[in-house]
Parts: structure tokens; sequence; C-alpha cells
């Protein structure tokens, strides 16, 4: 497969997974200040610091209320992570290698992004409860994964948008997990309150978590949620579990047989997905989540470079060897 | 709906003869229309724009600003073609690209037809579509025009005449083949009824004829787009997957001791066929436009050697050249001894003295084109425009003659088109058909059918206000 092509397939896959997650944090947010006693504020500044959108975010605004934070992590065609330029990127990319695409692939998208940018101009961010848009989002995204399942070849252009979709996912969910770092409790005396509870809750709802855990685990407790959402070896959308399908995407892709790693990605893969393997809950809280999650999402980072390096990078001798021809 | 069409007695209408009564081939379709709801029409047209803008047929406006993308407008009245009169076109365009065929091998390699005198020597080596590095080569299987889209014309007196040769890099196909899908949607009982010639499997014969270019048992193919940003990509990565093949564009290819190879995840991967569709002087930086940044160094040198097939051939431009175009009938008998079964309109070359002073006494009766642009461009049509702009085309034809055509104005035919959602009235309309050169020629049974939308204009291109219609040739 062109490199070059290889390359949308893979963004594309991260773009969509972006814009999906995006919707789930500004959901499981709306639904959670639902659910706020009447004397405590609203709190959106959590999503904008979680998202790590926040230095973007104050070079145009200045206070966190719903309306601005929905506009800048949905409309905001400035704030490059936004819904809308997620949504546009991944059409982009999609345009690019349309050639690559099923027919109804290209067209499920397109009209996401036709979608998208009709409730721009319906300004749905003024809404009192612009939820719906968000689970319409939510569903289409959903849907092309679902068309994609059962239409797409097992060839390397899957690998590579499965690859796309796992990282981006393993990195999203380590984000919904550190929400709750950021949001305020009114007190140090709250921590295993109702409130706290409440919180908890509503991060497992945000990623479709909810009735498993409480399947799995029972009762809802802080390391039994980081547990379950960093560590689980089933949940598909635990880290773990996203690191361990993206890790056989790259061993699909290269063709290795299992005897370790063949390239520089794939090594950097291992190794994050072994350490989360054997890694202990305990340990996590008691040296600290969010910085165990900010260690993490740099891992991740590099993983993306490695495999830019290794598969999609024109080559610099590309255009030299070519000049020098004849 | 009521179709009004009182008014077009100066035309041909291909709906309704000169005795206002539908024609034969218009029957049950004709019937329909009028017996269908204005509303329920109008439903039709909804839901065709809506299916153009979810399939992403469209073209860019601004290609960064968002929500700039237009669609090319498709009127769901379809423009029927009875099998009587495809028949003629058929047999008229296969021996029209079989002759501009020998002439590009003979032009450049022997040039018997200059030496000859049949065609003047000046007109051809003078040309800036004349390209020397072709100069004694002989494409894969001798074929130069793979691709042509031809554009015809309907006269008031119900003849088809060839007004253009288009053998470089001629679009519209995806329109074809798209729009088909769209109206199928839109009439589904329709088309067995009347008995509508299918179009779907043009990739799969333009796939077929691609492969034959190649000796390969399993030659790799890819066709070759200057970018996402040129207006016409929807066509290219439609066909190329419509095809299965490989989209590529000039910074996924090199060349390697006169092979040309892709950039894969795998490493580098040799290709054997690229339907290209950059122009020319864009293919090679280093044969041709140094300034090129689409193209790929060294690809020339690799096509001479024979290990890239190229469709279409480079050099083909020379031949469609429209003061070229004046003496295919010529060159149909030169090279056939056949007289041209479709005619060309008639042609005053300014170049010749008798012909330019025609045009300049009679400038206000005719259309003066010049001989290389295209979409429409550089076009005067004489009892449309003032004394004026007569004036400024005599001055340019007196000082530059050989750039300059003349043509009588045509009066293009009609066809009946939904207006402002509110009547139905004739629209002048061109024909583009397209033909495919491999193993044999071949026309497929289809066409683009571009519309002029503003009432009385005579300009289909879609850079001018022109949309597009579904083309039924019946068996």
């Amino acid at each position: 497969m062109l490199s070059r092509v290889a390359n949308s397939i893979y963004w594309l896959g991260r773009y969509l997974e972006r814009a999906e997650n995006y919707a789930r944090f500004i959901n499981v947010n709306f639904n959670l200040m639902l659910d706020l006693p009447p004397d405590l504020k609203e709190q959106w500044e959590p999503l904008i610091m979680a998202t790590g959108d926040h230095e973007h975010y104050k070079l145009r605004n200045s206070r966190y209320n719903m309306q601005e934070v929905i506009y800048f992590l949905a409309f905001d065609h400035s704030n490059p992570n936004s819904i809308i330029s997620s949504i546009s990127k991944a059409r982009e990319n999609a345009r690019m290698i349309r050639e690559n695409l099923t027919k109804e692939t290209w067209e499920k998208l397109n009209e996401t992004y036709h979608f998208v940018n009709k409730a721009s101009d319906e300004k749905i961010w003024k809404k009192d409860d612009p939820r719906d848009f968000f689970e319409d989002v939510k569903s289409r995204i959903l849907l092309l994964y679902g068309l994609a399942d059962n239409t797409v070849a097992r060839t390397e252009g899957w690998y590579f948008r499965q690859l796309g979709q796992y990282l981006e996912r393993a990195d999203k969910t380590s984000r919904i997990l550190d929400v709750k770092y950021h949001i305020l409790l009114p007190s140090a005396n709250e921590v295993g309150s109702p409130l706290d509870f409440l919180h908890w809750m509503a991060l497992l709802k945000s990623v479709t978590a909810f009735n498993t855990y409480r399947r799995l685990y029972g009762n809802i407790s802080p390391s039994g949620v980081v547990e379950f959402l960093l560590l689980n070896k089933y949940f598909p959308r635990s880290v773990f579990f996203c690191l361990k399908e993206a890790e056989q995407c790259l061993y699909k892709i290269s063709g290795a047989n299992g005897d370790g790693y063949s390239n520089s990605a794939e090594k950097a893969m291992g190794e994050l997905r072994s350490k989360l393997e054997f890694d202990d809950v305990n340990d996590i809280i008691s040296s600290g989540l969010h910085e165990y999650i900010g260690h993490l999402q740099t891992k991740i980072n590099n993983i993306s470079n490695k495999i830019n390096d290794n598969y999609f990078q024109i080559k610099d001798n590309f255009a030299s060897q070519t000049m020098g021809q004849e | 709906m009521k179709v009004n069409h009182e008014h077009q007695h100066s035309f041909y209408d291909e709906m309704y003869d000169e005795n206002q009564a539908l024609r034969d081939h218009y029957s049950s379709f004709g019937a329909f229309i009028e017996n269908t709801s204005a509303k329920k029409l109008n439903q039709l047209q909804y839901s065709a724009d809506k299916a153009q803008m979810a399939m992403g047929m469209t073209f860019n406006v601004y290609h960064d600003k968002e929500g700039s993308e237009k669609i090319l407008h498709l009127d769901i009245i379809p423009r029927i073609i009875p099998g009587k009169d495809w028949n003629k076109i058929n047999e008229g365009l296969k021996q029209r690209i079989t002759a501009l065929n020998l002439f590009l091998q003979d032009i450049y390699n022997d040039q018997k037809i200059l030496k000859d005198k049949v065609v003047p020597s000046d007109l051809i080596l003078g040309s800036k579509d004349f390209l020397k590095p072709c100069m004694g080569l002989t494409p894969p299987k001798g074929i130069w025009c793979h691709i042509t889209g031809t554009d015809l014309v309907r006269d008031n007196n119900g003849e088809f005449y060839i007004l253009e040769d288009n053998l470089r890099c001629p679009s519209g196909v995806s329109y074809m083949l798209e729009s088909r899908e769209i109206i199928k949607r839109a009439y589904p009982y329709l088309f067995n009824k009347l008995g509508v010639r299918p179009v779907s499997d043009y990739p799969a014969k333009l796939l077929e004829m691609l492969q034959f270019l190649s000796d390969k048992s399993k030659p790799k193919i890819g066709v070759l787009t200057p970018g996402v940003y040129n207006s016409a990509y929807f066509e290219h990565s439609y066909l190329a997957q419509q095809m299965g093949v490989e989209l590529v564009s000039g910074l996924d290819l090199m060349v390697k001791d006169k092979k040309v190879y892709m950039q894969t995840t795998k490493g580098l991967e040799q290709i054997d066929v690229l339907y290209r569709r950059i122009d020319d002087t864009f293919l090679d930086p280093q044969a041709f436009n140094p300034n090129s940044m689409l193209g790929v160094p060294g690809l020339f040198e690799a096509y001479k050697a024979g290990n890239i097939a190229l469709a279409n051939a480079p050099g083909t431009g020379v031949a469609d050249d429209k003061a070229v175009y004046a003496y295919v009938p010529k060159i149909i008998k030169y090279y056939l001894d056949q007289d041209p079964i479709l005619h060309n309109v008639p042609t005053f070359l300014c170049r010749e003295e008798k012909d330019r002073n025609h045009v300049l006494e009679n400038i206000s009766e005719l259309v003066v084109k010049e001989t290389n642009a295209a979409g429409g461009y550089g076009m005067m049509i004489g009892p449309k425009a003032d004394a004026e702009e007569h004036e400024k085309f005599r001055q340019l034809v007196k000082s530059n003659p050989n750039n300059y055509i003349a043509q009588p104005t045509l009066s293009l035919s009609t066809v009946p088109s939904i207006v402002d959602n509110k009547t139905i009235e004739g629209r002048h309309v061109d024909l583009r058909p397209y033909v495919l050169y491999g193993n044999e020629v071949e026309v497929i049974p289809g066409a683009l059918t571009r519309v002029a939308l503003k009432k009385g204009s005579l300009v289909v291109n879609s850079s001018q206000g022109g949309g597009s219609k579904d083309t039924w040739v019946l068996y």
C-alpha cells in the first residue's frame, strides 16, 4: 500500500475516534452537571484541562461557561481537535484516499461532515440542551465503524485504520479518567461522598462502561474504576486493551511472526503494553494517577512518531535519489 | 407538469417535433412528465440534488474555505437518443478516432501526410502542442488516444456535428456514471420499459483497456492525479476506486533505472500502466516544463524505454487543436479512404486569406474561437456580442490569424429542463460520448449531456453556468 495512503487511513482512524470521544466528553459533563446539588457551580473547566486544549482555549476565552466550552470543543475551527475540525480532517483524509474506501463509507462520512456543518450553522451550542446532536455524532461514527467491520477486507489498510483508532482511544480513555483529577470537590471531606460517587459513575458512563463495570466489579470504588479503564484485559475501551489491539495491528502490518518486535514502533508499543500488563492499580494510585496518565500520553505520542518514521515518512533520500537519476 | 415548448420552433427540440408532438422515443417519458405533478417532480429534483451532495460529486470553488463546494446541477429530465441516431454516432466516432490515431502515429514518425501536403507542415510542427521529444516514438500497441471525449452538437436540421475532439484528458465520465445511478432512483421502472443501454461497465472496460497496454499478465495500474485540489479530483479518485487500482500523485512515484516505482509501506513497487490525468507538459520536469511540481522526474525516459504505458500518450494534444480540426475530414479520407460519417461544423481558418476576409466581413454572424483555448474561454459568439466586441476580435484575428478560427453560429438543439422549480422549458445541450481505444475502438452507449441553464445561452461549460443531464441511449 502507498505510504501516503497508509498515512491517510491511519489519521482517518484517529480523527474519527477523536470526534467520537469529544462527543462523549461533552455529553457526560452535561449529564454530570444535571446531578449537581443546587448550590454548586457548573464545572466545564475540567473538560478543557483533560483534553489538553487549555493553552489554546485561553487564547480566546477567559471564562469556562457551558456555551463557550461546548463551542470550543465541538464547533471551533481554530481548535484543531474540535469535533468539526476532526470530522473535516477525517473527511479530507478520506477524500485523498477515496479509491481505497467503499462507496458507503465515503458517503456516510461525507454526510456526517455536512451534518456537523449544518449544526454549526444552526448554532447548536446555544441550545439549552444540545445532547441530541452529540448522540447523533456518536451514532454516525459508530455506524461508520459498523460499516467498516462488515465490509472492509482485513488487509493492510484495515490494520492501519484500526491502529489509528485504538491508539487514539487509548489516549482519550486516559483523558476521560483524568477529568476526575481536575473536577474539584467542595472539600477534601467529600472524597467517598455521594457526589464523588456520582463523578466516578459519570466517567464510566461516558465510555459506555457502567453496566459492564457493575457486572464485573460490583461496587463503585476509585481503584476499581481506574483498574477497569486502564488495565482491564477484556473491555474494548480500556487503555491496555487498546494498546494490545494496536500492537497486534503493527504485527499484522509488518508480518512479524511473533518472535518479538521487528521495528522501533513495535518495540515502543510492546514496552508500553507490557508495562500496563504488569502494573498494579494500587501502586498507580499511590504514586499519583494524574502523573501516571501524563506519562502514558507521552508514551503514546512517541509510539505515533515511531509509526510515522517507519511507514509514512517520505524519506529524504527519496527526492535526492530521484534527482540523482540520469 | 406542463412542458412549455411553443417557442421552440427555431431550434431542434429533442423531445418535441415541429408539430409540437412528442417524438416517438420520448412518448413514454413525455407522457410521464405531463402526468406528474409539479410537486412530485420538484421532489425528485430535490432528492437528486441531495444525493449528489452525499456522494460528494462536488467541485471546489475555493479549496480552503469551508462550505464552498458546489455540485454540477443535474437536471432530472434525461436526454434520450434513439438507437438509430446512436448507430451513426457510434460508427462515425470509431472512424474518426481510428483516423486520428493513424494521424498521430504518422506525424510523430514518417510525416507522410505533411509531405503529401494534405495538412500544412507549419500548422503541425509550429504547434505548441507538438511534442518534439515524441518524434520516432510508437507507444505500446501503437495506440495514442486511448480515451476520448468528443463533443457533438445537433443543429436545427437534426444532424449531429462534431464540435471538438478531446484527445488529451477529457473529463466528465464520472458524471455520466454517477448521474445514471441518481436518475435510476428517480425513475426505477422506466429504464426497463424504454430499453436504456447500461453504462455501468465503463470502469471495467477502462481497466481492460489499460491492462491491454502491458504485456505482463498482471500489470500494476494507477491513475495519476495532480492532487486533491484539482477540480476533477472527484473523478480521478472515483475511477481509481471503481477500477480497484492505485490513485497516485507525483510524490508517490519515482523513476529508477528507467522503471517507475511507487513508494509503499513495504518499499518500492513497480508500476506498469498510468492513466494520467496530468497535462502533457507537467508529466516530467526533466523532459518538459522544468517548473512542474506535479510530475515525476524521469517518467518520459521510462516511457521511451517502454517500461511504462501512458494513457493517453503524450503528444496527442496536437491533433485536437481547433485549426487541425478543420482538416480532420481530409485526415479521414487520407488514411482510411472513406468519407466522414459525422460532419465537422464548417470552419473558417483565419490563417488562410480567403477565409480570413470572410470572417472579418461577417464577424457579427460567426463564432470566433482561439485555436488552443478550452472551457468556453477565448471565444466570441457574434450574434450575442456588441459592436465593440466585434471590433476587438477583428483586431485579434488580424494581428494573430494563426490563432483563430471561426464557425457559423450553431442552433444547438434543446431538451426540456426544469427551470427554477417552476416551469419546464427547452435549454440548449451538447453531447459528449466517451470512446475507448484498446484491443478495438469502442464507443460507450451513453454520454455526458451538458446543458446551458441560462435562457437562450449556448455556453454549456460548467465553469460558465452549465449543468448536466443523464443521457439515455436506447437499443
